[in-house]
C-alpha cells in the first residue's frame, strides 16, 4: 500500500539520521543533548519513532531520552508548522509591549501561544530573551530577526512568509 | 570501611562518625530524628524536599543546610531544632500539603510531621495546585526503580510546574513480582491508585498529550495528514 | 596558515601582520551582531565590499564584518577607523557615499550618527555622549575586530598574554596575578576568581576542566552574546590561561541555544586556534596541552547554575544538585572544574598583559575593574556599556544613557535580571559595586539594567519577572517549585484586580522559605524583585489591590480602551481595519467607532493606528469615564 511504504520510507530516513548523529558523536550518551539538537534541526521535531531508535542505538533506556527531551524547551515532541514565529518575552521586550504583540499574533493566527495552526503553516511560540534588547520588541521567524515590532506591524510580518 | 573518623557536635552532643558521613547519617547514628521525605538509605541523595534542613555554624554565621547531603567536618556544630529550623520545616510542610490533599487531611508520615511542627495543611490551599495529585515529586519511586531495580520503567518528564512521574510501558517493568515503588511511596498514592499491579501514573504518551503534544508519532502524523 | 610552534613564531607572525603592506589600510567595520541582522547588516556589508571593489580601493580600504558594537538601537552601525567615525542606521544604498568620503579623507556628514536628544551630528566616537563616559577595556575590540579571522586578533595584540604565561610564568604566579587584581565573577555572584582557581589547582583529581558559562539568560542582558560573537578569541585566550593555571586539559564553552551566531563564531575560533597551534597537544610548541569544544544548550535558564550546567554537559537534564562540595573540587565528571562567566574569562588576558595593579586601579575598594552592562528599556541611548565599577546608577542612566526619552519621567530601574531588584529614584545614587547593590536589596547580576518610566507598571514588570522564573524553575525542590507557583498566582491575581490585602500578607512567609531553603540561587534570588518592589513601590501595589487600578495604564485586566465621540472622525476607519479581533470595534465608515469591552483583548493596535490629528483612543483604569468616551447603545 502506498501509505505503508510512505511511512516505511520516512522511518528509514529517521533511522539513517539517527545513525549519522550517533556516529558523529561516537555513540557517547553523554552527548545526548547535542545529538537531539541536530536531529531536531534535521527533522523539525522528535517523533516517538526517532526517540525509540535513538534509545536503541545508544543502548540507554527510553526514560533517559524522554527525561532530557521533555526537560528542554528546544525540543519539540509535536510536529511544528512550516514557520515558527517566536516572540521574545524578555524583560526589555515586555517593557516595550511584547505582550501586545503576542495578543495580536494569537488573534491573527487563531492559535494560542505554543500551538500550531491546523494547516501546519504556523507555530506560535514565545521565547526567552534573545539578547537583542535595544530593538525590542523582537520577533524571530526562522533565522530572521525582526526588531521594534509593534502590534500593528504583525499582520505585515506574517504576510512576508509563504 | 574508612579508617578516618570525624568528631562533630549535634544539639550539644559530641558525635563521632566516619569522615565520609553526612550530617543526617551522624544524627541518625546518635539517635536524633531529623524529618525527611525524599531521602532513603538505598538511593543516592536527592536533596529535593528540603525538610531535613538543619542549622550549621559557618564563617558568615549560622545557615540552613540539608542534613541529607551536608558532609560532616571536624568540629562542625549542628542544631537540628531551632525557631528558624522549625519555621522553615513548617512552611515546607504547608507548601507540600496541597499536592497531597484538598481537605487539609494528611496521612502517615506527613501527618505526623505536620502535627509536630504545627503546620496548617490548608494554609496555601487556595492558589496552589488545582487538583492534588497525591504526588509530592519526591522522586523515591523513580530513583528506586533506577538504582535498586535497574529498570527505569518510571521517570520524570517535564520541568518545573509540568514535572511529573510517568510510566514507560515498553520498559522492563516486572510489576507482578516487583512493586518496589509501592513501598517507598509515603503518600500511599501508588498503592492506592493502582488498578492492577502496575504503576498508576500517566504513561509518557498521556503526559505528552496533556502537555500540548496531540500528535506524537510519525505514524499518527501521517495518518492525520491524509 | 602557519602552525605556530613557539612563542617566537607568534611574535614573528604578529610583526609580519603589523608591517604588511595592507596593515595601514583604513578599515570600514560593519557591525554584524545579532541585533544588526534585524536591520539587514549582511546586505550593508556586501554593499561596502562591492563599493570598494568597484572603485578599486581594496589596497587602501578594508571592509570587515565585526561583532556587536553595542549601540543596537541604531543599527546597522558602521565605524570607520582609524578616525573612529560613526555612521548609524546605515542602508546598503549609503555604502557608496561613505566609501567615497573615506577615500577622500572626509566624512559623509548627513549619514553620521545624530544624537537622539539634541539632534546634533557627531562624527567621532570619542565625542558621542554614549561612549564618552565609558571605559571599553573588554568591549573595545568589538568595534573593529573581525571575529572570524584569528590573524586580525593577533595583529591587534591577541594571544600575547597566553604567550607571556607560557614563557616562564608558573601556574601559581598566574593565579596570584588574578587574585591580586581582585577580579570577581561577572556572572552575578561576584565570587573572587583567584580563590576559585586556587581551589581547583589544589584539588586532587584529573583531568581537570575549565568551562565558559555563556548561558546568559537574564532577560534584558546580552553582554555575553556580544563578547562571544564579537571576540571569541579573547574568551578562548582567557580560558587557556586559566587552564594552564589550574592544570586543566579540557575546556567546554557552554553556549545557550538562543545564541546561534555566538555558537558559530566560537566554533570557528576554536578551529582556527587549533590550526595555528594555539590549542591542541603542544600549545605554542610547549608542554601545555589544552583543547576546547562547544556545548550547545537546549533552552533552559536554570542550566546556567553551575551544577546544572555540569549535568547538562554530561548529557543529563540541566537541573541543579547539592553544592556543598564546590565544582572547583568535584565538578565535571567528578573532577575539579572552574566555571566562569564569559566576561570574567575575557578580563583575564588583560590582567596578565597590563598587570593586576592596572586592573586594581579601576573600580572601587572591593569591586575592581570594569563591568559591562546592557542598558535597555526607556532610555535614550540603549546598548552595551562598559564602565568602571563605582559609577552611580544615576550617571549610567543620565550621562551614559542620555536620560528618559519623549520627556517622560524616570520611575524605576531593574538591575540584575530576575535575580536582581527593582529600585526607585531613591537608589539612583548607588554606585555599581557588588556590596553596595546588595545593600539596597538588588544585585549586580550579570549586568542587565532595564530602565522604566512613568508609562511602565512596576507591578506588571515584577509579574513578568516572576512569570519568567516560574516558567524556568527545574521543579526539583519544594520551596522553589511551590513557592514560585504561589508567587506567580498571586502576582497574576494582583495584576488582574483579583487579589485582596491578604495576598500581600502571605507573601513574606513564602519568600522567606524560598530564601532559606531553596536548592539553588534561582529561587532564592527570584524573590528579589518581589521584595524590592514591595519596599520601593508599595503604593503601586496598593492601587492594584485596593483600588483595582493600574496607575501606569498597563495591566490589561484593569484597563479599558475607549474612543472619544468628540475626537473620532466618522470618515476614518483606521482602527476598524487594523483591529485583529472580529467585532471588537463597532461602527463603520460614517459613524463614530466604539469599542466592545467584552471582546476587546487590549492589544493596543487601535491607539497606535489612530491618526495623531485625532488621537481619539484613550486608556482608562479605575477612574471615572468622561462623557465623551462613554458607550452609547448602537
Amino acid at each position: 500500500m502506498a501509505e505503508a511504504s510512505e511511512y516505511e520510507a520516512a522511518l528509514a530516513e529517521i533511522r539513517a539520521g539517527v545513525a549519522r548523529a550517533v556516529a558523529r558523536h561516537r555513540g557517547d550518551p553523554g552527548l545526548l543533548i547535542q545529538m537531539l539538537l541536530e536531529l531536531q534541526a534535521e527533522f523539525r521535531w522528535l517523533p516517538e519513532e526517532l526517540i525509540a531508535e535513538l534509545a536503541r542505538a545508544l543502548g540507554v533506556p527510553l526514560a533517559r531520552i524522554y527525561r532530557v527531551a521533555t526537560f528542554y524547551k528546544a525540543f519539540s515532541l509535536a510536529p511544528k508548522g512550516r514557520h515558527v514565529l517566536r516572540v521574545c518575552t524578555g524583560a526589555a521586550c515586555q517593557v516595550r509591549g511584547a505582550a501586545l504583540v503576542v495578543a495580536v499574533a494569537e488573534q491573527l493566527l487563531k492559535v494560542a501561544r505554543g500551538e500550531t495552526t491546523p494547516d501546519m503553516r504556523w507555530t506560535l511560540e514565545t521565547v526567552n530573551c534573545v539578547g537583542c534588547c535595544p530593538i525590542a520588541p523582537v520577533v524571530l521567524c526562522g533565522d530572521d530577526y525582526h526588531g521594534k515590532v509593534t502590534p500593528a506591524a504583525v499582520r505585515e510580518l506574517l504576510a512576508k512568509y509563504a | 570501611m574508612t579508617a578516618a573518623t570525624v568528631g562533630l557536635e549535634i544539639d550539644g552532643r559530641a558525635v563521632t562518625v566516619p569522615a565520609d558521613a553526612t550530617v543526617l547519617g551522624a544524627a541518625q547514628a546518635a539517635g536524633i530524628e531529623v524529618p525527611t521525605l525524599c531521602w532513603h538509605e538505598k538511593v543516592a541523595v536527592y536533596g529535593g524536599c528540603r525538610l531535613c534542613v538543619v542549622e550549621v555554624e559557618g564563617r558568615a554565621g549560622p545557615r540552613l543546610v540539608v542534613a541529607c547531603g551536608y558532609p560532616v567536618a571536624e568540629g562542625l556544630r549542628v542544631r537540628t531544632r531551632s525557631p528558624r529550623v522549625d519555621r522553615t520545616r513548617r512552611t515546607i510542610l504547608e507548601l507540600t500539603a496541597p499536592l497531597v490533599t484538598d481537605d487539609a487531611c494528611l496521612k502517615g508520615k506527613l501527618r505526623r510531621f505536620a502535627e509536630e511542627y504545627g503546620a496548617d495543611a490548608g494554609r496555601f490551599a487556595a492558589g496552589a495546585v488545582p487538583d492534588p495529585t497525591g504526588c509530592t515529586l519526591c522522586g523515591l519511586c523513580v530513583h528506586t526503580c533506577a538504582e535498586v531495580v535497574g529498570a527505569q520503567a518510571i521517570g520524570f518528564a517535564g520541568r518545573g510546574m509540568d514535572r511529573q512521574v510517568v510510566y514507560f510501558p515498553d520498559a522492563g517493568c516486572e510489576y507482578r513480582s516487583c512493586k518496589k515503588c509501592f513501598s517507598v511511596c509515603f503518600t500511599g498514592k501508588i498503592a492506592r491508585e493502582s488498578a492492577a499491579t502496575v504503576f498508576p501514573g500517566a504513561s509518557i504518551r498521556e503526559w505528552l498529550a496533556a502537555h500540548g503534544v496531540a500528535v506524537h508519532s510519525l505514524r499518527a502524523f501521517m495518518e492525520r495528514r491524509r | 596558515m602557519p602552525r605556530l610552534a613557539s612563542v617566537a613564531d607568534l611574535e614573528a607572525l604578529r610583526e609580519r601582520l603589523r608591517t604588511a603592506a595592507d596593515a595601514g589600510r583604513a578599515r570600514i567595520a560593519v557591525c554584524t551582531g545579532t541585533a544588526c541582522h534585524a536591520y539587514g547588516c549582511e546586505a550593508v556589508a556586501d554593499a561596502f565590499e562591492r563599493a570598494v571593489a568597484e572603485r578599486g580601493l581594496a589596497g587602501t580600504l578594508a571592509v570587515r564584518r565585526t561583532g556587536c558594537h553595542g549601540f543596537c538601537e541604531r543599527g546597522t552601525w558602521v565605524a570607520v577607523h582609524p578616525e573612529d567615525t560613526c555612521y548609524d542606521r546605515v542602508d546598503p544604498a549609503d555604502a557608496g557615499r561613505i566609501v567615497d568620503a573615506v577615500a577622500a579623507g572626509a566624512v559623509a556628514e548627513d549619514l553620521v550618527y545624530a544624537d537622539p536628544v539634541s539632534g546634533a551630528r557627531i562624527a567621532r566616537a570619542a565625542d558621542i555622549p554614549f561612549y564618552r563616559r565609558q571605559q571599553r577595556t573588554v568591549l573595545g575590540p568589538n568595534r573593529w575586530l573581525d571575529p572570524g579571522d584569528i590573524e586580525d586578533y593577533v595583529r591587534g595584540g591577541g594571544y600575547a598574554a597566553l604567550a607571556r604565561v607560557l614563557s616562564g610564568m608558573r601556574p601559581e604566579e598566574v593565579i596570584a596575578a588574578v587574585g591580586a587584581a581582585g577580579l570577581r565573577g561577572r556572572g552575578g555572584a561576584g565570587f573572587p576568581t583567584g580563590a576559585k582557581w586556587e581551589a581547583a589547582r589544589r584539588a586532587g583529581g584529573a583531568p581537570k576542566w575549565v568551562v565558559v558559562n555563556c548561558d546568559e539568560g537574564d532577560p534584558g542582558a546580552y553582554m555575553d552574546r556580544s563578547l562571544m560573537e564579537g571576540n571569541p578569541h579573547a574568551v578562548l585566550e582567557g580560558l587557556a590561561i586559566g587552564a594552564y593555571a589550574v592544570g586543566a586539559r579540557g575546556g567546554v564553552m557552554y553556549v545557550r541555544w538562543e545564541y546561534p551566531l555566538a555558537t558559530r563564531n566560537a566554533d570557528r575560533a576554536i578551529v582556527q586556534a587549533r590550526e595555528y597551534g594555539l590549542l591542541g597537544e603542544r600549545v605554542l610548541g610547549t608542554d601545555f596541552a589544552f583543547d576546547v569544544r562547544v556545548h550547545r544548550g537546549a533552552g533552559a535558564f536554570v542550566s546556567g547554575e553551575e551544577t546544572a550546567m555540569l549535568a547538562a554537559i554530561e548529557g543529563r537534564p540541566g537541573e541543579p544538585s547539592l553544592k556543598y562540595v564546590y565544582p572547583a573540587e568535584r565538578g565535571l565528571h567528578g573532577k575539579p572544574t572552574v566555571i566562569n562567566n564569559v566576561e570574567t574569562w575575557a578580563n583575564v588576558p588583560l590582567i596578565v598583559e597590563r598587570g593586576p595593579t592596572w586592573f586594581g586601579s579601576l573600580g572601587t575598594a572591593r569591586s575592581k575593574g570594569t563591568k559591562i552592562f546592557s542598558l535597555v528599556g526607556k532610555v535614550n541611548n540603549t546598548g552595551l556599556v562598559e564602565v568602571p565599577m563605582g559609577m552611580t546608577l544615576r550617571e549610567l542612566v543620565y550621562d551614559v544613557g542620555g536620560g528618559i526619552p519623549r520627556g517622560r519621567r524616570f520611575k524605576a530601574l531593574q538591575i540584575g535580571g530576575p535575580s536582581g531588584g527593582i529600585v526607585g529614584e531613591e537608589a539612583l545614587d548607588t554606585p555599581v559595586d557588588f556590596e553596595a547593590l546588595t545593600a539596597i536589596g538588588a544585585m549586580m547580576g550579570s549586568g542587565g539594567i532595564v530602565v522604566m518610566d512613568d508609562t511602565t507598571c512596576v507591578v506588571a514588570a515584577v509579574r513578568d519577572l516572576v512569570a519568567f522564573c516560574h516558567d524556568e524553575v527545574c521543579g526539583k525542590c519544594v520551596p522553589g517549585r511551590e513557592g514560585m507557583r504561589l508567587l506567580r498566582g498571586w502576582m497574576d491575581d494582583i495584576c488582574a484586580g483579583r487579589a485582596d490585602a491578604s495576598v500581600l500578607a502571605r507573601v513574606p512567609d513564602v519568600t522567606e522559605v524560598m530564601r532559606e531553603a531553596s536548592l539553588c540561587a534561582l529561587c532564592v534570588t527570584a524573590t528579589n524583585p518581589v521584595q524590592t518592589s514591595l519596599r520601593y513601590f508599595s503604593a503601586e501595589y496598593a492601587a492594584h489591590v485596593e483600588g483595582r487600578r493600574c496607575p501606569a495604564k498597563v495591566c490589561p485586566d484593569l484597563l479599558e480602551y475607549r474612543i472619544s465621540a468628540q475626537k473620532c472622525d466618522v470618515a476614518c476607519t483606521a482602527c476598524l481595519q487594523n483591529c485583529p479581533t472580529e467585532g471588537a470595534i463597532l461602527g463603520r465608515k460614517g459613524t463614530r467607532k466604539q469599542i466592545d469591552q467584552e471582546k476587546c483583548v487590549k492589544c493596543g493596535v487601535c491607539i497606535e493606528v489612530c491618526p495623531t490629528r485625532f488621537t481619539a483612543v484613550a486608556k482608562f483604569s479605575g477612574e471615572p469615564v468622561p462623557k465623551a468616551f462613554r458607550t452609547v447603545p448602537a
